[in-house]
Parts: C-alpha cells; structure tokens; sequence
C-alpha cells in the first residue's frame, strides 16, 4: 500500500497507469489549445495544416491575430488593471481581517468570522446578482433623493472591482492567517518594552513576518480575480474584461485567436506557478 | 498584555466595512427583491408571485432537481477519480516527485475556468481530437456526437472542480502517520480493510470539506453547462443568468438566486448530517 508494506508488481504498475491516465486528462486540454495556437488553419480543429503565428500576429481580412486584435489587447488591459486593483484592496483589507480573527477577542467574532468566510460556498452568480442589485438600487436611491449620480455604483469598471474583491479578500485572509499562525507574539512583546508604539510594532515586527504571505496572498488574489467570470459577468459595463470577451466569442464567433490568447494566458501563469516554486524551495 | 482598544477599532472598522457593505447588505437587497413585483399600474408591490413562478412551473423546479442531482453526481466522481491521486501524491510518490505533481494541479486552475471548457471543446468537438483520434485507431468510421451533449458537459464540470476536492484530501492525508497502515498490516488487515477503516475515516474532515467546495461550485456553475452542455440539459443557473441579462426580470431572478442559496445550503446540511460530520471540524 504505502512504500513500506509490499504491495504487487500489479498494484504498483496499475497505480502508476492510473497516475498516467489522470495527468492526461488534466493537461490533455490544455496542451491542445496551445499547439492548436499555431496551426495554419482559419477554423479551430484538425487536421495540422503547418506551423504559423498567423493568430498572433497577421492582420488580413480573413485572420486578424492577437496582437492586431483592439477589442481583445483592450479587455486584456482592463483584466490587468482589475485583477491589480482588486489584488491591492484584497491584500489591504485580508490581512487587517487575518490580524482583526487571529489576535484580538470580540464580541460575535464567531459570527463575523462566519460572514468573512462565507464567499467560498457562496456562488459566484449570487454574489454577482446580490451586488448588482444593492449597488444599482443604492444608486437610483440617491440620484432620486439627492440628486447624487455616482458612476461607481453601475455596472462598469469599479463595481466589478467591488465585486471581485467581496471575495478575494476571504483568501487573502485565509493564507495571511496560515502565517500568522506561526507568530511569535513574545517578539511584538518585546517591541513594546523597547517602548515601540503599538503601531510600530505592527509595522516594524508583523508585517515584515508576514510579508512571504502578503507578496503570494496578493499574486493569487490578482489571478482569481484574472480568470473570474461568474460574478464579473453581472457587473461588467462597456469595459469587458478578457473571461467576458473569451466567453463572448467562443459562444459566437470563434476563431484560432482564442488559441493565441489561450496559449499566453497558459504560459504566463505557469510561468508564475514556476517562479512561485522556487521562491518556497528558497525558504 | 492589555490590547490597545485604538488599534482595534483600527482593525475593526475596515472589516465591517468589507463584510456589510458587500457581504451582508447585497443578501437582505436581494432577500427583499425577491418579494417585489411590478404590479399594472408599474409600483412596486409585495408579493409572493416570484417564488410562486418556481414552484407552479415545472420546468423552473425540474431544473432545480436536475441540477442537484447532477452536482451530488459529480461530487461523488470527483471523489472517486481523485482520491487515488490524493492517496499517490502523500504517500507513494517520492519528494522529489510530489512537489511537481502538486504544481500541475495547480496550473489548471489558475488558468481559469474558460479556457480548460474551451479546450475541452475543442477535445469533444465533432472534428476534434477525441474524434480523429478514435477514427485513426479505427475504433470508428464517422464521428461521434461528444460535444454538446450530457457526457461533454459532465467532463467539464468534473474537470472544473476536482481539483478543488484533492487539495483538502492531501493536506488531511499528509498528516496521517504512516504506522497506522503498517500496524493494521502487521495485524493482518488487508488492503481493503485498511482502505476502509483507517484511511478513509482520517481523511473524513479533507473529503467532507472538498465534497462542500465541489458541490456548490457544480451546482453554481454556468460556463460548463453553458458551453458543454446540450440545448435540452437543463442547469438552474441559466435561468438566473436569463432571467438578469436576457429578459431582465430581476426580482424573479433574485428569487431563484436565493433559492438557489437556501435549497443548496438546505442540501449540504441535510449531508452533513447524514454523514455525521460537523462543519466547525471540516473548517479547520
């Protein structure tokens, strides 16, 4: 069973087809997507008709590539802004609530704590639905009342920044409390009898301890809130970003420059998944 | 040490800032919606007819039914499919090995949903991968109808979310100490016995709270469905998403989102139950 009990040729060689099989499947889609990238071809399938960047970087009448492409380069741009914004308030206010649950002792705690984690059963969907309607009837409130029009409460750039942050935030939280978990208090401690202010040893001792965890908490905060569609959808205005855009055209009007986009979504996150390792290994 | 009540507030107030503003008001606004309606002189009424359009209905509460059994079946097959790997990667696999192995679980989800459906589309499609690969070995002459189909849109929607039940699975897993199994061997147990009375009891908490994640991810999902899936499968979502940005119907839409909340909390309760697990171990 485990490498200390003798198991048979069978078990051992049928564990291993199965570990094959599985890896398959999970990296079989992807792979396909990205040779697909450059194949020759105007429609999304086989057969490989020869190798071209074509899709990323031709610009005729029938093939217009990636980088030629407005609408696309553009939702990628407002994906990279949002997931920045989001990734920034998320970390912000996820480790203020990682230091507000793990040090202090409150009234309802348990129940705050309840609500803070509640995003990750939540789905996506309610979350999109329930903001959108608070925050637009929010908006018609005031503009009827106070002759208020706030922009910020449509559906538009910074209300898919609201939303994608209700919830990145709860993981944000959750990896900043892991490390701080492992907090030596007797370190704030001896700050203080040093005659730190409260406020410097916060920013002097923890947050210099927890900062592995801020730095990978905000990288993961940025690629949820990169590839999430669910909530973004009900929130979106003019500005789509890249999962809209992709959903939009897949649906309606695909070509092989969904491969090329596919393709550098693929290496740009293996490539932080890569870096990511080695600075843990580092440590 | 006596705790500064400044730094505290300090702490606070940006929490109740995040949780009520986006957490708590958005639930009551689309608790209260749900019972408006427009009557015929176009003011705003309470009413019941909202959730009433779901219950009298049938397609509105099939769809619902069809839905959840879809997303209790898919927990389960996650299960089952990545528990073996779960299994290889804490305990078989060598260090050197397992590190990497954990890594390229990771990569699919972070590259997002979208793109693994479109890859699987493309996998399924009529002229895709699947396909030609079937007609090479001569398994079949003609295509065979994958892609928009129950069979595509179950792929998809295990692919989608397996990954979110092996994770909790391994971290239970990598705290089981190894001599528990050789024990129960050397007692005379076999592979079975302690498979089912050592194994799967330690892990219990990591399975309960995967099959939590998987199951309200499943049964909240649209992509999959949307895209896999045929014109007759029936997923409740799309009718939320139909209801907000196709025929903008927002109060019955907010009434089916908060149906679909209650009754999916209602399902993972009545689970917990039943299996006896209590959700305050399976957070930790």
């Amino acid at each position: 069973m485990i490498n200390s009990l003798p198991s048979s040729p069978a078990y051992k060689i049928g564990f291993k087809i199965y570990m094959g099989l599985f890896y398959l499947f999970l990296v079989l889609p992807i792979v396909v997507i990205c040779i697909l990238a450059f194949n020759d071809s105007d429609f999304i399938a086989l057969p490989w008709k020869g190798f071209s960047l074509d899709w990323f970087f031709a610009n005729t009448d029938k093939r217009v590539g990636l980088f030629e492409d407005a609408d696309l380069l553009h939702s990628i741009w407002v994906s990279i802004s949002t997931g920045f914004l989001v990734a920034l308030f998320s970390t912000i206010f996820g480790t203020i609530a990682a230091m507000l649950f793990e040090e202090r002792d409150f009234k309802f705690k348990g129940f705050l704590y309840f609500l803070a984690l509640a995003p990750l059963v939540i789905p996506g969907v309610i979350l999109g639905i329930s903001i959108l309607m608070s925050s637009t009837s929010l908006g018609y409130f005031l503009e009827d009342n106070y002759n208020l029009s706030l922009e910020w409460l449509y559906p538009g750039f910074w209300l898919v920044v609201f939303g994608q942050f209700s919830f990145c935030a709860t993981y944000v939280m959750l990896l900043v409390s892991a490390r701080l978990k492992k907090f030596d208090k007797t370190l704030e401690e001896a700050a203080l009898s040093l005659r730190a202010t409260r406020l410097e040893s916060i920013f002097l001792i923890t947050l210099p301890f927890l900062r592995p965890a801020i730095i990978s908490a905000f990288v993961v905060a940025f690629l949820i809130s990169f590839s999430n569609f669910n909530t973004t959808i009900f929130l979106i205005g003019s500005d789509t970003t890249l999962p809209v855009e992709l959903y939009t055209r897949i649906k309606y009007s695909s070509t092989p420059v969904l491969n090329a986009v596919s393709f550098m979504i693929v290496v740009f996150i293996t490539l932080v998944a890569v870096v990511n390792l080695f600075v843990n290994r580092k440590k | 040490m006596r705790k500064s009540k400044f730094i505290f507030y300090l702490l606070l107030v940006p929490v109740l800032l995040w949780l009520i503003s986006l957490i708590v008001l958005p639930h009551i606004q689309l608790f209260i919606s749900s019972f408006v309606i427009e009557n015929d002189s176009g003011d705003k009424v309470f009413s019941f007819a909202n959730y009433l359009t779901f219950f009298s209905d049938e397609i509105y509460w099939r769809t619902f039914i069809n839905t959840a059994l879809y997303a209790i079946f898919i927990t389960f097959l996650a299960f089952v499919v990545t528990f073996p790997v779960a299994f290889y990667i804490t305990k078989i696999a060598s260090k050197k090995y397992s590190g990497f192995m954990t890594l390229l679980l990771l990569i699919p989800i972070w590259i997002g949903e979208l793109v693994t459906i479109y890859g699987w589309m493309i996998l399924l499609g009529d002229h895709g991968v699947v396909n030609n690969f079937l007609i090479y070995i001569g398994l079949i002459d003609t295509p065979i109808k994958l892609l928009y189909t129950d069979f595509s849109m179950s792929v998809g929607l295990l692919y989608m979310s397996m990954l979110f039940m092996i994770i909790p699975v391994m971290s239970t897993l990598e705290s089981l100490d190894n001599s528990l199994i050789e024990a129960a061997s050397d007692l005379g147990a076999s592979k079975w016995t302690i498979f089912t009375k050592i194994i799967i009891p330690y892990a219990m908490p990591g399975i309960t709270s995967g099959a939590i994640i998987v199951f309200m991810l499943v049964i909240g999902d649209y992509v999959a469905p949307n895209l896999l899936g045929g014109k007759s499968s029936l997923w409740f979502t799309e009718q939320i998403y139909n209801n907000f940005l196709a025929t903008f119907n927002w109060n019955v839409g907010a009434a089916f989102g908060f149906l679909l909340l209650f009754l999916s909390s209602v399902i993972v309760w009545v689970a917990l139950k039943l299996s006896g697990q209590k959700l305050e171990r399976v957070g930790s």
